[in-house]
Parts: structure tokens; sequence; C-alpha cells
């Protein structure tokens, strides 16, 4: 499963969100999306899972153009962990996570053992199965956050888009999160918040700012002293952790940069 | 289907079965329950043949011409507009919805008081009433679609304020049409076909709601996912492979078509469509896979007895039966307003 973005420019009331974005999602690739607040990630990311329209540009899954294809046939190669958590009416937590069954079924068929295979799994692995009787709005944000990305699993899709999957979760649940989504060797594109996460687990990075994709490459090559300057506009001093071997950052604040300024 | 729905669906449906033998029983003259099976079973073919005929003429007549298609009728149109009800709540993902909301009930009073006081669409005889109710009905819906309608997308939230505003000007026309006019009985015989009544059941008049009814009922019910998904709102219908636009378009006419051809043939009965699928939800939760069979049965109940009060609560007159529905529904509503754990569709 690949993804491809191809000058894609999208504005919202006149006002460009994204100038001509290209980027290129290579099978089973972890790539991450990362940039200053309203920098057009979210929106990027709805772009590629046409809940948005380019205003210009393609994109393009498996090679092939989004607009072209049916919703369902893209249902079923690309799953979605957005930022919404809807909480509409009552579900429970199975009936949530059952509903990513739905690009796979067709209008007379009922679940099958399979499906229910499918969402027990999908339940065990993001470590909800003792939530799956609650109702959903009944769940603190954590939960779910993990829901949804229950449902984005039982989807069985090859591609998964994630925004911020981590938000609203604790550490642990952080790391465990995206300890999982590694694991499952998906073709993975996500928006992240959280640089050391980004270092920690993508093979490649995107970054963005004001609409434009302004860096790309590995974490070692795209998370430097200069780039966090420019872009987020804050100092940081970068070093390969002895357990990773991946680059840590430590954002170190004006009021201490000035002091050491004085100090030397 | 999971037993506890299964158990539950069972239940209801008894429930109903007996339901309707005690409202065919009651009234001006009261009737046995072995009459009322004998007589429907001698209707059918087989079986007719082993049922020993031990009752009267006029009692077959109340029976069978009368009390059957009117008990008949207020099943369907109880489990029509609950579940046209639980559809249009879920379209516009908003619990105070109701299948009126898209206009359908004013077009339809605007046919009727045509017809009651104006005369018109005479030549269709004792037709013309629920003809003109239906016309008036699709053309007030065909006027909020249209309205809702910006750039081959139907917004949802266009579609709530349009219905309204058509609902507005309709129910001055019909309001305009009942002023100017100077006869009395006119203006009471409009007010009792607001109110809904279902005196009108003959069997002639039942084969298109009920045709309609099936039809409506196994699309919605065929369609629970999608339905399910609306609940969840745009961005999850899209990631999961629901042309969303598409949908709505259809769900609209289904129910336009339902609550259309209901309110021709019943006037516009109130309360059923907003308060039976807030019931079933609270029982069996919002998965429209459980929402829609238990809704029909539900709301067939609860009219088949409204039906049943409005017929021996002021007789040898009639009650409207949205009087009955009114009482039954509004503080009930109030209740489950009151209760804290229900959340309404609002979240948190």
């Amino acid at each position: 499963m690949t993804l491809e973005t191809k000058q894609v420019s999208f504005s919202i009331s006149d006002e460009r969100i994204l100038h001509e974005v290209s980027v290129q999602i290579k099978e089973k690739q972890f790539v991450g999306l990362i940039g200053p607040n309203g920098s057009g990630k979210s929106t990027l990311l709805k772009n590629m899972y046409r809940l948005l329209k380019p205003e210009s540009g393609t994109v393009l899954l498996n090679e092939q153009d989004i607009l072209k294809q049916s919703s369902k046939s893209i249902a079923k190669n690309l799953a979605v962990v957005s930022q919404e958590t809807p909480v509409v009416f009552d579900f429970t937590v199975h009936d949530l996570v059952s509903m990513g069954r739905t690009p796979h079924k067709k209008l007379f068929e009922l679940d099958q053992e399979r499906d229910f295979q499918i969402v027990k799994n999908a339940l065990d692995q993001t470590g909800i199965a003792h939530l799956e009787k609650r109702s959903f709005s009944s769940l603190s944000g954590g939960e779910k956050k993990r829901v949804m990305v229950a449902r984005a699993l039982a989807q069985q899709a090859q591609m998964l888009i994630l925004d911020e999957p981590t938000n609203h979760l604790d550490i642990q649940h952080q790391l465990q999160l995206m300890d999982l989504i590694q694991t499952l060797h998906l073709t993975v594109v996500a928006a992240i918040h959280d640089l050391n996460i980004a270092a920690m687990y993508c093979d490649q990075i995107y970054v963005l700012q004001q609409g434009r994709i302004v860096n790309f490459g590995t974490p070692e090559e795209v998370l430097t002293p200069t780039l966090l300057q420019d872009v987020f506009g804050v100092y940081a001093d970068i070093q390969t952790h002895p357990l990773t071997g991946k680059p840590y950052l430590t954002y170190v604040s004006e009021q201490f940069t000035k002091k050491a300024l004085k100090t030397t | 289907m999971n037993k506890k729905i299964m158990l539950l669906s069972m239940t209801l449906l008894l429930v109903l079965i007996i339901s309707m033998t005690i409202a065919i029983m009651v009234g001006s003259v009261s009737v046995t329950p072995i009459h009322v099976w004998k007589v429907i079973l001698s209707k059918i073919p087989i079986v007719q043949n082993s049922i020993e005929q031990d009752w009267s003429r006029s009692q077959e007549i109340i029976i069978w011409q009368i009390r059957v298609p009117r008990v008949l009728l207020a099943a369907i149109v109880g489990a029509g507009l609950a579940i046209a009800g639980a559809a249009i709540q879920a379209l516009v993902r908003n619990s105070i919805a109701e299948p009126y909301i898209l206009g359908i009930s004013s077009g339809a009073t605007v046919g009727a008081t045509a017809v009651i006081i104006l005369g018109a669409f005479s030549f269709l005889g004792v037709y013309a009433l629920s003809v003109s109710a239906f016309i008036g009905s699709l053309t007030a819906m065909a006027l909020v679609f249209f309205l809702a309608r910006v750039g081959g997308r139907v917004s949802v939230f266009r579609l709530l304020l349009s219905g309204m505003a058509v609902s507005f000007i309709l129910s001055a026309i019909s309001n305009f049409i009942l002023m100017t006019s100077k006869q009395e009985g006119g203006m009471k015989a409009v007010m009792y076909w607001m109110l809904g009544s279902l005196a009108g059941a003959k069997w002639s008049n039942l084969l298109i709601p009920t045709v309609i009814f099936i039809v409506v009922f196994a699309l919605l019910w065929l369609h629970y996912r999608s339905l399910n998904l609306l609940l969840l709102g745009e961005e999850a219908a899209v990631t999961l492979g629901v042309n969303l636009q598409q949908f709505r378009i259809q769900l609209i006419l289904l129910v336009s078509l339902l609550t259309g051809v209901l309110v021709a043939v019943s006037g516009s009965i109130g309360f059923v469509g907003l308060i039976i699928p807030h019931i079933v939800r609270l029982i069996v939760g919002s998965n429209h896979k459980y929402v829609i069979p238990i809704s029909a049965l539900f709301g067939a109940i609860f009219l088949v007895w409204a039906d049943a009060l409005a017929r021996i609560i002021i007789a040898p007159e009639e009650m409207p039966i949205g009087i009955i529905t009114a009482f039954c529904g509004g503080p009930f509503f109030i209740w489950l307003l009151r209760r804290n754990n229900y959340s309404f569709g609002e979240g948190d």
C-alpha cells in the first residue's frame, strides 16, 4: 500500500492552507508529519482520506487517484484515526469497534464469526477488551482514543492514517499505542505533535510550515537545532539516546538560554 | 441478533397481538376474543373450513369490516412513524427531530384543508382527502429538499431550517383558508384532521400504507450500518466507506414517502415519531440493527392502545388520537428529560 500527494493545494475561504504539497509514503513505511499548530497537518491528512477535496493536485492511493475510487474500496485499504472523537447517542464499545467491519460487509450480510473474531482481536490488541460492554460516552479521553484505534484495526486496512494518535493518552499508553502500531507492519502516516515520539517511531519525517513542506528525511536528518529554531521557534539540545539510538530532544526555554549566554 | 434482543422482540410481538385483539374487542359493541379470532381465521383460506360459524352477521361486520382494518392501520401508522422518527433523528443527528420536521405534516394539512373547506379534488370522491394530503406532503418535502441542497450537497442544518420555514408558510396558507371560510363544520373537520384520526380505516386504504411501510422498513433495516455511521458523523462515515451524500438523499426520500403516505390516511399524529425512538434507545442502545425493528413494534403497540382509548374515552364520540398521544407522550418526555443518565445524543 502506498500513498502519494502530488502538488496538493487547499484553501478555506480564500485562505491558502496547503501550498502544492507533495509527499510520498512508500510500502510499510512509518511516516510522520510534524509542524507547529496551524501548519496544515490535519488538513493534509483530511485531503489524503478524502474528507476534503484538493483544490488542485491529486492524491494517489496505490498509484490511483482516490477521487476515482469508490468510498468502499478506499475504506478497505485505508483506515483513519482522526482527532475527533464523536460522542453521539449511546453506542457500546463493542458496537463502535464492530463498525470497522462496515466496508467489508455487503448490504444483506450479517456479522459472521470471523467478524466477531476480528473485533475481539482489535479489542485485545488495544487493551480495551474489559470495556467491551461499556457505553462509549462513559469512557475517559484516552479510552475513547483507544476505541477509535481498535475500530481502525477492525477495518483491517493495509494503510493507517493517524491524526495525533497520542493526544489525550498518558505516557504509558502513548508508548503502548505507538509500539502496537509499529508492530502491525502497516503503511502508516501520522501527524505527530511530540517530536521525541516522532523521532522514535518514524522512518521518514515531513516538516510542514505554513502549508508548505520545508524539509523531509530520516529523523536524524530532519531534527536539527536549526530546523527547530526556524520552524518551531525553540532552542533544542539534541542528543542520540543511548537506548533507542534515536535523536532525543530537550527543549530549552529562552530564560535558560539567556542565562547560559550571560555566564559564558 | 443477540439473545436478549431476540427475547424482547418476541415479547413485544406477543404484546402487540394481544393489544390488537383487545383493541378489536372494545367499542360501542363489545365482542369476545374468541369471536375476534374466529372471524379473522374464517377469512383465511385453508383454515377457514375448520371454523364453525357461531356469530351474527352484524358481529362479523363490526369485527371484519370496521375494527380489524382500523387496528391494523393503527399498528402500521404507529410502526411507520416510529421508524421514520428513528431514521430522521439519525439523519440530522439531533434527538428532537421527528418525521414532520421536513414540512410533511404542514404540507398535508394544506392539502386536507383545501379538500375539506374548498372542496378541491372532488372528482376523486372518497379518496380526495388522502390524495390531496399526499400531494401536499410531497410538495412540501420537495420544496424543503430543494432549499437544503447547496451545490449538490444536502446540508443537515439547512434541512432543519428550511423545514421550519416551509412549515410556517404552509401553516399560514392553511390558516388563511380556514379563516376566510364561513363553514363552522369545515373548521372542526380540519381540526380533527390535524389532530389525527384512524376513523377512516378501510380495507381499501390499507394496502398502500402497508406496502410502503414494509418496503421502507426493510430498506432502513438493511442499511443499519449506514444509519449507525450517520450518528457518528461525516468523518467516520467517509473513512468507513459510506457515501454520505447519496445515503442522506435516499434516506430523506424514503422517510418522506413513508410519512406522506401515513399522514394522508391518518392525519398528522404527533409525538409517536419523536418519543418511540427515545424509549427504544433507552432499552437497546443506539445500534440501528435493534432500534429499527424494536421501534416498529413499540410504535405499533403504542398507537393501537392510543386509538383504542380514542374510541372509548368519550364514547360515543371519538377523541382525536393526537390528543391522546400528546397526553401520554408529553409527561413521558419530561420524565426522560429529568433522567440524568440519558444523553439525548448531546455527548457529555
